[in-house]
């Protein structure tokens, strides 16, 4: 029943998304694209293509994958299963949150996870990029996003629009 | 959007909080969070600055997607159970209709090798936008000598190696955790 184990996969994925949804891209591709065959390389990252181009949270692009992987069922359990089990721990432990917020062994975590997902971002990116197999105009285009995105404040859909026409171009 | 003084006092209904977070999940691109702030906080005073971020810190601390959890938190808060469904269902929903409505686009025009083009093009984008957030991420790490290495173990593991997520970060938290509690009690 692949809509159970969609939902089972991602449930799971839930409790380790340090780093928000978009640090869980490597292990999604491990899990939909290497393990279970769900979905292709291609598939994969024109999944992520869309979620960029679309408003609204970045979890959307779990929506996406599980639309792919299983129609409008998997799409609501994908969905689900990533928002639900976090949302049902957070429900129970925000009045005992002013207890333990500050203390020692909350700071440790909070400061030992932040490195971990910059390792996890970093993997999303080089998985993206092997995934979309880029040739070197496609680099240029991935560094010249990487600087222009860290040196001015330009709305992130300009580089969208961007891409997209040099995509339909034919430059990348 | 701007709410008058009476208004701003009264506790948001389940109504409210729906459409509330629904301007929300609708406003932004890769990520919403300011401008779930700013909708709890400016404009329609659900929260102080101060409660907001008592608030947030909790959903940064746990794991999973930030501002549902955040939407939960809110809803619980005025109006209960019910609140806590129906404010992350509000953010959710709009943006949930847009994503299917692309998805059947690509099902039935995704095959084009214009779309494909395009596609590439915007993949070749969100990746430059990737490294960019791990470079600020990066750069925003406190004692860096000490953290940056797992950084790097964490890459080495999950983009390398293509070792299983949640091995690797019950493994890295329990390092990189214990180092950062022995960090904090140095100072």
């Amino acid at each position: 029943m692949i809509v159970g184990e969609l939902f089972l996969e991602f449930a799971l994925l839930s409790f380790v998304a340090f780093g928000g949804v978009t640090a869980l891209l490597p292990e999604m591709h491990r899990v939909v694209v290497d393990n279970h065959h769900w979905l292709d390389d291609t598939t994969f990252t024109h999944l992520y293509a869309i979620a960029q181009a679309a408003p609204g949270p970045n979890i959307l692009v779990v929506t996406l994958i599980g639309w792919q992987v299983a129609g409008l069922a998997g799409a609501l359990a994908a969905t689900l299963a990533m928002c639900l089990p976090m949302s049902i721990v957070i429900y129970l432990l925000i009045d005992r949150w002013e207890g333990f917020a500050g203390k020692r062994w909350q700071r440790a975590i909070s400061l030992g996870v932040a490195p971990l997902a910059v390792g996890l971002i970093f993997s999303g990116a080089t998985l993206i990029a092997q995934s979309a197999a880029l040739g070197w105009a496609a680099w240029a285009l991935v560094a010249a996003t990487l600087v222009a995105n860290l040196r001015t404040k330009l709305h992130p859909l300009w580089f969208i629009a961007v891409g997209a026409a040099l995509g339909l171009l034919g430059l990348v | 959007m701007t709410a008058t003084s009476t208004e701003s006092q009264s506790r948001p209904d389940l109504r409210a909080l729906f459409l509330g977070f629904s301007s929300v999940g609708l406003s932004g691109f890769g990520g919403v969070l300011p401008f779930a702030r700013r909708m709890l906080v400016d404009e329609r005073q659900w929260m102080s600055a101060e409660e907001f971020n008592t608030q947030l810190g909790l959903c940064q601390f746990l794991p999973g997607p930030n501002v549902v959890n955040l939407a939960v938190l809110v809803g619980k808060r005025y109006q209960g159970v019910a609140g806590a469904v129906v404010a992350p269902l509000g953010l959710l929903a709009g943006p949930f209709l847009i994503v299917l409505l692309l998805a059947l686009l690509y099902d039935r025009y995704g095959n084009l090798p214009q779309a494909q083009s395009m596609l590439r093009g915007i993949a070749a984008v969100g990746c430059g936008l990737l490294f960019a957030m791990a470079w600020r991420m990066g750069a925003a790490l406190r004692d860096k000598a000490f953290f940056l290495p797992f950084s790097a173990l964490t890459v080495a593991a999950i983009a390398w190696l293509r070792w299983p997520m949640p091995v690797v970060m019950a493994a890295g938290l329990v390092c990189s955790g214990a180092l950062a509690y022995w960090i904090l009690g140095r100072k």
